[in-house]
């Protein structure tokens, strides 16, 4: 009984993690109906600029924001200078998804060539070495504070979204554009803000990602596919599912490495999403686009 | 009635719209409409009356490929539609380009996007004066209204942006005839406070109770207009699109053995 809890809290602190990478997916998915591949490279070049920034002394939270910022930058400007003209050009869906495949392989050679492909390690202010026991659970304070940082960012976003007008610009835009142009909202400019949020939430996770793991340019791969998965797993169109989908894969993951094999880890939890996709195909939130007239 | 004193609002000259580079759509369709009233397009499925809301609106990119749609004595065509709404076109589209997934307030509020002065809430008081069925209604999502009460949400978000233009697509479509009437006063109410709009319609008979001129479009073309009562009375209209007359024409078994020629 005291593994499982311990299991558990531990995926579900990885597992927040996955939430926020599915939630950047799920965003542009919405708005865009198109599967962004070059999440896991927006975030890897916005970790890097903050291990740069680092490296550089600046302190933490300095090259924290900047890589935010960075981030969103660089996904701001792929849609307002690549997306936008293909779709001026009539681009199918899946064009614009290999677009992003594209820029997705870019900046991994950017990456590699202004990073080096060692690996290295990551200094973060929170250590993993530091445990705190809480009841029969212990975590290490980089857990505590992914989670914590985590359920805030969600949380904030969902505020976001739920109750601000740009929000509520964001929900009408990905729901109807045709109807949001029409009513005159400045759908580009919503769209670009989407893509920069999304590329924000996703170096958050980065960020936590990076200590554990060791920094290298295919760091946010597994991670990467994780939030896929989990953003599937939720249904691709529901913000609340990626975040459901994450922790529940994160749960799964912990829970398989603890009691079965730690080979198994990545194995069954991707088992686990083939049985839910089984039982209910458009995910555990998601809703098929359904038309009524 | 429409006087010639009254200033034209909407001029649209031999626009050519097609569609995939190759099928026409418009084919050098001209109309106007002038101010603070109703102008109704009627024509059969196919005739290309959405799509001449569509390209007034701008969202059939880079339509139309010729001709001109002047706005207010400016030019609009091939403008984004952004821009086109901001000058006061508000296009009210045949599915009713609700957003289902948000409640009703919160489609009223994107109704008054990107406006700052202080009689948004006046207006909106109003609207939902206009339609008092929305008002118990505003916490509910779009998709869980019936079809009638969908179109006045439609509607009243279009007139919350105070449109110097509204532009309806097919109202009545999907509605009982009492709550097809219900809109088509709404409409009428609408008007008289002022607005101008431009009503496309297969349902002549409606459309020509309310409407001050009306054009008869087909493949694309306009191939007759008039105020309402002319059309109303015209033989060929009152054949083909409000289904009185022609009976002596038809044979005892019910069928006609030759196509009645039009006149246009």
């Amino acid at each position: 009984m005291d593994n499982f809890l311990q299991y558990l809290v531990s995926g579900l602190s990885i597992g927040s993690l996955y939430s926020l990478v599915a939630i950047g997916l799920v965003v542009i998915y919405r708005s865009n109906r198109i599967l962004n591949f070059a999440h896991g490279d927006v975030t890897t070049a916005g970790t890097f600029f903050a291990f740069f920034m680092l490296s550089s002394n600046f302190s933490f939270a300095v090259s924290a924001v900047a890589a935010l910022v960075f981030g969103a930058l660089i996904a701001m400007a792929f849609y307002f200078c690549i997306l936008v003209p293909a779709q001026r050009r009539d681009a199918t869906q899946l064009g614009q998804i290999i677009l992003t495949v594209g820029l997705g392989l870019i900046l991994q050679g950017a990456v590699q060539y202004f990073g080096g492909t060692e690996p290295q390690s990551f200094p973060f202010p929170l250590s993993e070495y530091i445990v705190y026991k809480i009841g029969v659970v212990s975590l290490s304070q980089l857990s505590l504070g992914t989670l914590a940082a985590s359920l805030l960012s969600c949380f904030l976003f969902y505020l976001l979204v739920q109750k601000t007008r740009l929000g509520l610009a964001m929900r009408a835009t990905s729901e109807n554009l045709p109807a949001a142009q029409t009513l005159g909202i400045p759908t580009r400019r919503i769209l670009a803000i989407s893509w920069g949020l999304a590329a924000g939430l996703g170096v958050v996770a980065g960020l936590f990602l990076a200590p554990a793991l060791l920094l290298d340019p295919f760091f946010m791969l597994e991670p990467f596919l994780k939030g896929f998965a989990a953003a599937i797993l939720g249904g691709l169109n529901s913000l609340p599912g990626a975040i459901v989908g994450g922790l529940i894969l994160g749960v799964a993951e912990a829970l398989t490495g603890g009691f079965v094999s730690i080979a198994f880890k990545n194995s069954l939890a991707f088992i686990v999403i083939i049985l839910v996709l089984l039982v209910r195909p458009e995910g555990l939130l998601g809703e098929e686009f359904k038309e009524r007239v | 009635m429409p006087d010639d004193q009254r200033k034209s609002l909407l001029r649209i000259t031999s626009i050519e719209t097609l569609y995939f580079d190759r099928i026409y759509a418009l084919h050098g369709l001209s109309l106007e409409v002038k101010e603070r009233e109703i102008f109704a397009v009627l024509g059969p499925n196919g005739a290309g009356k959405t799509t001449l809301l569509k390209t007034i609106a701008g969202l059939l990119k880079d339509q139309p490929k010729k001709g001109a749609i002047e706005f207010g004595g400016k030019k609009i065509q091939r403008l984004a539609p952004e821009r086109v709404a901001s000058l006061g076109i508000v296009y009210v589209p045949e599915d009713r380009g609700l957003f289902r997934e948000l409640t009703v307030a919160e489609n009223l509020e994107l109704g008054c996007w990107g406006r700052r002065d202080k009689e948004v809430n006046s207006d909106m008081e109003e609207v939902l004066g206009l339609f008092p069925i929305l008002k118990g209604r505003s916490k509910q999502q779009a998709e869980t209204l019936s079809g009638g009460e969908q179109q006045m949400l439609a509607i009243a978000r279009a007139l919350l942006r105070r449109p110097k233009l509204l532009m309806v697509d097919e109202p009545s479509l999907g509605l009982a005839p009492l709550m097809a009437r219900t809109v088509y006063d709404a409409l009428l109410k609408i008007s008289k406070a002022g607005t101008t709009i431009l009503l496309v319609e297969q349902n002549a008979r409606l459309a020509l109770s309310i409407a001050h001129y009306g054009y008869i479009m087909e493949s694309g073309r306009i191939v007759l207009e008039g105020t309402a009562k002319e059309l109303s009375e015209n033989e060929d209209v009152q054949e083909l699109y409000l289904g009185l007359g022609g009976e002596t024409a038809a044979s005892p078994k019910g069928w006609r053995l030759y196509k009645k020629r039009r006149r246009w």
